[in-house]
């Protein structure tokens, strides 16, 4: 999937404009890939898992260093290394047709595994299978078993196919927390399971999702102190992936939570990688994951027409946070369970929907862009029917442009420029119509 | 001793079916008796015993095939997405589904699993049911979920219509269902023998009536058939006998089997229609009927993309399994496009066959492809090079 964060290739140069705390994150990032390399030589043993219904807490909890193949697929998107893994996999006997997420996983480790920062990753010991809201990932993980044999644990999360999650679903993905996930990670780690550890990281994980849902929902001010769907990317970085639970990412959002807080004071727009955004003249609401090969290029076809999106569903794929939910540190497995049934993608269309259009609505958006990406079934299929639902709900207008997470031959900045200039002039049009009837 | 019913009218009877994509055959059976409801499902698998167990009919539904022209379903759908869910929102659309009176989508992959959201947004007076299955196959763990998932559905129909299930009337749609798979495996097992007496393009057929018909007729079409066939002395050719692969939701166009039979292939085994051998042998007739049927679920099930395997030494052991059965020489693939289950799943059953020496070819598909001399070429070739390897 779709997954997270970090910041663009090009950080390092003197004219990118960055708030602190995204330093901060490409630091965290960064680290992470330090530590997964040399796991083996500290003794570590190392997980691969998903970003959507992670079990982060539960990892550490057996000191695994963790490696989350989704978000080294989009590294190597920014770094725009991710079109030739893809065609590697793909002369490797990948279909074209297929998820690109994992083709450019799968074309990566063909290359030696050297990680987006230089460094060789290595083989995880352990492929922690939990497939929330997406049925790739199944296959993902067993490719790569198939291909370097490390051993697999599954942890089957069931769909909230009827919009909510029945008691059955939860007592099924606790049980498989105990009775299987839990032992196989014992037996691979060495390390004997100890819930008190479990709830400690707990606690650190609920004041950081606190931090979170404030910074996100500081989008609601008029102008919306930060980008809620490209800037986003940077701040679910650390939750979403190795960090949530340890007391780097409190720090993290306590200080980025800072910052945004700082920013509404002063009446201040996002900064963007050209400085502070100017004048906030559109805003949206933005459905499915950015493309990560053009990532600069895309956020400042929205930014140059004074567009922000101020929020995404996208930043709500490794967990919804923003309706109250927060990982409980007095029932740990199963408030795991009740994350992992909850990422965006693990819901139903018609709850997707609502979601959006009380979006819309909270946050005062103008309307709602698509961005369907060809490689992603799970959140693409459907779509269409989302942008309809979503027009006839809340009457304001949505469309639709289409690129890859990590294809570079899926972004065509012609089309998508145009699309975004036609869409915007239809926002425009419609707030005249809507103020001349008033 | 009856004499049997001639084949050709037999598989006319299933072409018609078939090709009737307004469902006319349910409708009949609708109202041949008041109060009488029907239930759509996606592949690969529902347990059709509890639909039956209410007594409503179990339809298959299977996409429009190459018979109609998608227009409304290509507003829902992207390029990119393959053509089942289109053609299926173009059937629902035109009014061809509304003698269902409700829609099972099982677990199969994130393109069925959305198009349950969009029914329920698209036919909110249809009852419509995401069918989860387990990926953990302990009895205490995915069983017990599979079984609160199965007394989920019993209740849901119950309620439709009007008076709950009982385990009798379960276990009596259970032995019905047995007995339908055993004829269906019976029908396997003749194709595989004599693949000359029973081409897939009727097997296909006689199978596909299975997904309308209700199974008490089903069976006895199934059994007449093999009859019949077998009555019918047909030329035996020097063909390669081959299983077909990843044809288990999207279905090829009829054409594209013929082609592949044509081109000089038996197919001998495949995974059209799952639904039919998803169980592999008979499920307990008495006793606690979800039970029986969640351990036939976890325990003695067919393999497909779209069932996790636990271990990487189960992939393609059922593949194998099949191949040895059925006496096959060689494996194609045939897969929809854009089908992620399919596709994903190809390079590992490929390595494994190559791992044992097995021939194999690939190739895409759409449930309306129109173009068969690519792929009747290829075909070909196949089989020639099977022909060549058994001779060396
Ligand atoms: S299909 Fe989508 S959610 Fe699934 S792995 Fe690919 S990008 Fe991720
Ligand atoms: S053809 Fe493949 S991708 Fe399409 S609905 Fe069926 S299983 Fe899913």
């Amino acid at each position: 999937m779709n997954a997270t964060a970090v910041l663009p290739q090009g950080a390092g140069k003197p004219q990118v404009q960055k708030e602190d705390a995204m330093w901060l994150q490409k630091e965290m990032i960064n680290r992470n890939y330090h530590e997964l390399a040399t796991a083996r030589e500290r003794g570590h043993k190392v997980a691969a898992t998903f970003v959507p219904g992670n079990l982060n807490e539960l990892l550490m909890c057996f000191d695994f260093a963790r490696s989350l193949p989704e978000t080294n697929a989009l590294q190597n998107g920014l770094r725009k290394k991710s079109g030739k893994f893809i065609l590697d996999a793909e002369r490797d006997g990948q279909s074209e047709d297929v998820c690109n997420y994992v083709k450019a996983d799968l074309g990566m480790m063909l290359g030696g595994e050297i990680g987006p920062t230089g460094e060789a990753l290595p083989k995880p010991d352990i492929l922690l299978l939990s497939y929330t809201g997406c049925f790739t990932f199944m296959k993902w993980f067993e490719l790569i078993r198939h291909k370097y044999g490390c051993e697999s644990v599954m942890l089957h999360v069931p769909y909230q196919g009827e919009g909510k999650i029945a008691p059955n679903m939860r007592d099924y993905v606790v049980k498989q927390l105990k009775e299987t996930v839990i032992p196989a990670l014992e037996r691979i780690s060495g390390v004997a399971f100890d819930i008190d550890r479990l709830r400690q990281y707990m606690k650190e994980s609920t004041k950081a999702e606190e931090d979170l849902v404030a910074v996100l929902q500081s989008a609601k001010h008029r102008p919306s102190p930060i980008d809620g769907y490209f800037g986003a990317v940077y701040y679910i970085g650390p939750i979403f992936t190795a960090f949530r639970g340890t007391p780097e990412a409190t720090e993290f959002y306590r200080v980025l939570r800072q910052e945004i807080e700082q920013r509404v004071r002063d009446g201040k727009g996002p900064i963007t990688p050209d400085g502070e955004m100017a004048e906030e003249k559109y805003r949206l609401v933005v459905e499915g994951p950015p493309n990560w090969t053009s990532f600069r290029e895309f956020w400042k076809m929205f930014y140059d027409e004074g567009a922000v999106v101020v929020t995404s569903t996208y930043a709500k794929v490794g967990g919804v946070y923003d309706f109250g939910f927060r990982h409980d540190p007095d029932h740990p497995l199963e408030s795991l369970a009740e994350y992992c049934l909850g990422c965006y993608t693990n819901l139903n269309l018609p709850s997707r929907i609502d979601m959006i259009c009380r979006y819309i609505d909270e946050y005062q958006a103008d309307g709602l862009l698509i961005n369907s990406i060809k490689s992603c079934n799970s959140f693409s299929a459907g779509q269409l029917l989302v942008l309809r639902e979503v027009e006839k709900r809340t009457g304001k207008p949505a469309a639709f442009i289409e690129t890859d997470l990590v294809d570079p031959r899926y972004f065509s900045a012609a089309n998508v420029r145009n699309r975004l200039e036609s869409y915007l002039q239809m926002v425009k049009q419609k707030r005249a119509a809507a103020l001349a009837a008033h | 001793m009856t004499a049997s019913p001639p084949v050709i009218p037999i598989v006319e009877r299933c072409q018609a079916l078939f090709e009737d994509l307004d469902l006319n055959a349910v409708k009949q059976w609708k109202a041949a008796a008041p109060g009488r409801k029907a239930i759509g499902y996606m592949p690969i698998y529902v347990p059709r015993e509890l639909v039956h167990a209410a007594g409503m009919l179990s339809v298959g539904i299977l996409g429009g095939g190459d018979q109609i022209e998608v227009i409304q379903g290509d507003a829902y759908y992207q390029s990119y997405i393959c053509r089942i869910p289109r053609s299926t929102i173009e059937l629902a659309l035109t009014g061809r589904l509304d003698c269902l009176d409700g829609m099972l989508f099982p677990s199969i992959c994130d393109v069925i699993r959305n198009l349950s959201g969009m029914w329920q947004i698209l036919f909110k007076d249809k009852y419509v049911r995401y069918f989860d299955v387990p990926q953990n196959y302990e009895d205490a763990i995915g069983g017990t979920f599979y079984i609160n998932e199965l007394a989920a559905l019993r209740d849901d129909l119950g309620k439709l219509r009007g008076a709950p299930i009982t385990d009798d009337e379960l276990n009596a749609s259970i032995r019905v269902y047995n007995e339908n798979r055993r004829a269906v495996q019976e029908l396997y097992a003749y194709r595989a023998r004599k693949p000359w007496q029973a081409p897939t393009s009727e097997v296909y057929l006689v199978l596909r009536a299975g997904m309308v018909l209700p199974p008490e007729e089903h069976t006895q079409l199934v059994r007449d058939y093999i009859d019949a066939a077998d009555a019918l002395p047909r030329p035996k050719r020097d063909n390669a006998r081959v299983v077909l692969n990843g044809s288990f939701c999207e279905q090829p166009p009829l054409g594209l089997i013929k082609s592949i039979e044509m081109a000089g292939c038996y197919i001998v085994d495949d995974d059209f229609m799952l639904v039919t051998r998803w169980l592999l042998d008979d499920v307990p007739e008495s006793g606690n009927p979800l039970e029986a049927l969640s351990k036939a679920f976890l325990h003695r099930s067919a393999t497909t993309a779209a069932k996790y395997d636990t271990k990487r030494a189960d992939k393609g052991v059922f593949l194998l399994k099949q191949i040895k059965t059925s006496g096959a020489e060689g494996v194609i693939f045939a897969a929809p496009s854009f089908c992620d289950p399919a596709l994903l799943e190809r390079p590992m059953l490929q390595d494994v066959l190559s791992r044992h020496t097995v021939p194999h070819t690939a190739f895409k598909y759409a449930e309306n492809t129109g173009q068969m001399a690519p792929i009747r070429e290829q075909a070909g070739t196949f089989a020639d090079s099977i022909k060549l390897w058994s001779a060396a």
